[in-house]
């Protein structure tokens, strides 16, 4: 178990601290037609899942009115950053009661410092 | 140059390739493995080599006199290896992960995990029936045929021991060779649970053409 530990150490990234409920943006890298450009997804975290090398996250966001989610490998090279843009304070691990809310209520309240 | 290693199976994880997709991988620590017999044509009728792994904790005498030829500690697992050239070898050679090489294509043997005495549906996929409405038909085996011939015929599929068998899976990728920790990372699952001896080979089949 421990030289899978090893194995995955050596793909293993810096990552900023954050969890479910804080406001992120992830600058991700697409390669559209050959082509690698950057692009940046908006949202707040709603569940982090799994451990070591295979962790995810998953960000939701309202775009034109439609939730959208997507989820990353928390270790994704194609991951080039992420951004804590703002720590939410919630009570729970997994934030899915967001999908069945909308406006006002679906929003989270900031931590306090 | 050998053909192939033994090896114990670590357990799964996933790693990123050149291109940031991940791929599912079974760590496997293989070798350094140790020649004890050569088989030739000429003395036993085929070629092949017995190739050991792991030092023995106690050996019987027996045991320690076939080591002793050889020249090398008494090991714990012991298996042979056929294939062309293996006359070529001698005993005390050892074999290391650095035999393949990432992309190479591999047949992984093992013994798969044993899952007891299983059913039909388990065991060869046998359809089920429906669980509700009234169904009082869940997941039996079915007709056994017959009728006319009033008797079940031999190797009818039925319910039965299941798994701890020896399994080849074929054609798995090598991902990543790390000599220093004698590791491979290989496309896929292997039989067998974490601990379980497998014997890595060079695929018998390879496809013409690498699947990426």
């Amino acid at each position: 178990m421990d030289l899978i530990r090893l194995v995955e150490a050596e793909q293993t990234k810096e990552i900023p601290e954050f969890g479910p409920g804080d406001s992120v943006r992830v600058h991700f890298k697409v390669v559209e037609g050959g082509r690698e450009r950057v692009q940046v997804f908006d949202g707040a975290v709603i569940d982090r899942k799994g451990g070591g090398l295979s962790e995810t996250f998953t960000v939701r966001k309202i775009s034109y009115g439609v939730g959208v989610e997507r989820t990353f490998p928390l270790h994704s090279p194609r991951i080039e950053r992420i951004e804590v843009v703002r720590r939410g304070d919630v009570r729970r691990a997994k934030l899915y009661y967001l999908r069945k809310l909308t406006g006002k209520a679906a929003r989270i309240k900031e931590k306090r410092p | 140059m050998a053909r192939g290693i033994l090896g114990k199976k670590l357990g799964m994880t996933q790693v990123f390739d050149d291109t940031g997709n991940a791929v599912p991988v079974t760590v496997v620590q293989a070798g350094p493995c140790v020649v004890v017999q050569v088989k030739t044509p000429e003395r036993d009728g085929y070629e092949a080599v017995q190739i050991g792994l792991e030092p023995a904790r106690r050996a019987n005498r027996p045991r320690r006199g076939h080591f002793a030829r050889a020249g090398v500690e008494p090991l714990r697992y012991l298996r042979e290896f056929r294939f062309e050239g293996a006359a070529q070898l001698e005993p005390g050679q050892s074999i290391t992960v650095e035999l393949f090489e990432p992309g190479d294509q591999v047949d992984v043997t093992g013994i798969s995990k044993g899952k007891g005495f299983a059913g039909g549906v388990k065991r060869h996929g046998f359809g089920r029936g429906p669980m509700t409405h009234g169904s009082k038909y869940h997941r039996g085996p079915g007709s056994l045929q017959s009728r006319d011939a009033a008797r079940v015929f031999k190797g009818r599929k039925l319910p039965g021991r299941m798994g701890g068998a020896r399994v080849t899976v074929q054609n798995l990728e090598v991902v990543r060779v790390d000599p220093e920790r004698h590791l491979l990372l290989i496309r896929g699952a292997v039989p067998g649970p974490r601990g379980a001896l497998l014997q890595v080979r060079a695929a018998k089949k390879v496809r013409r053409t690498a699947k990426r």
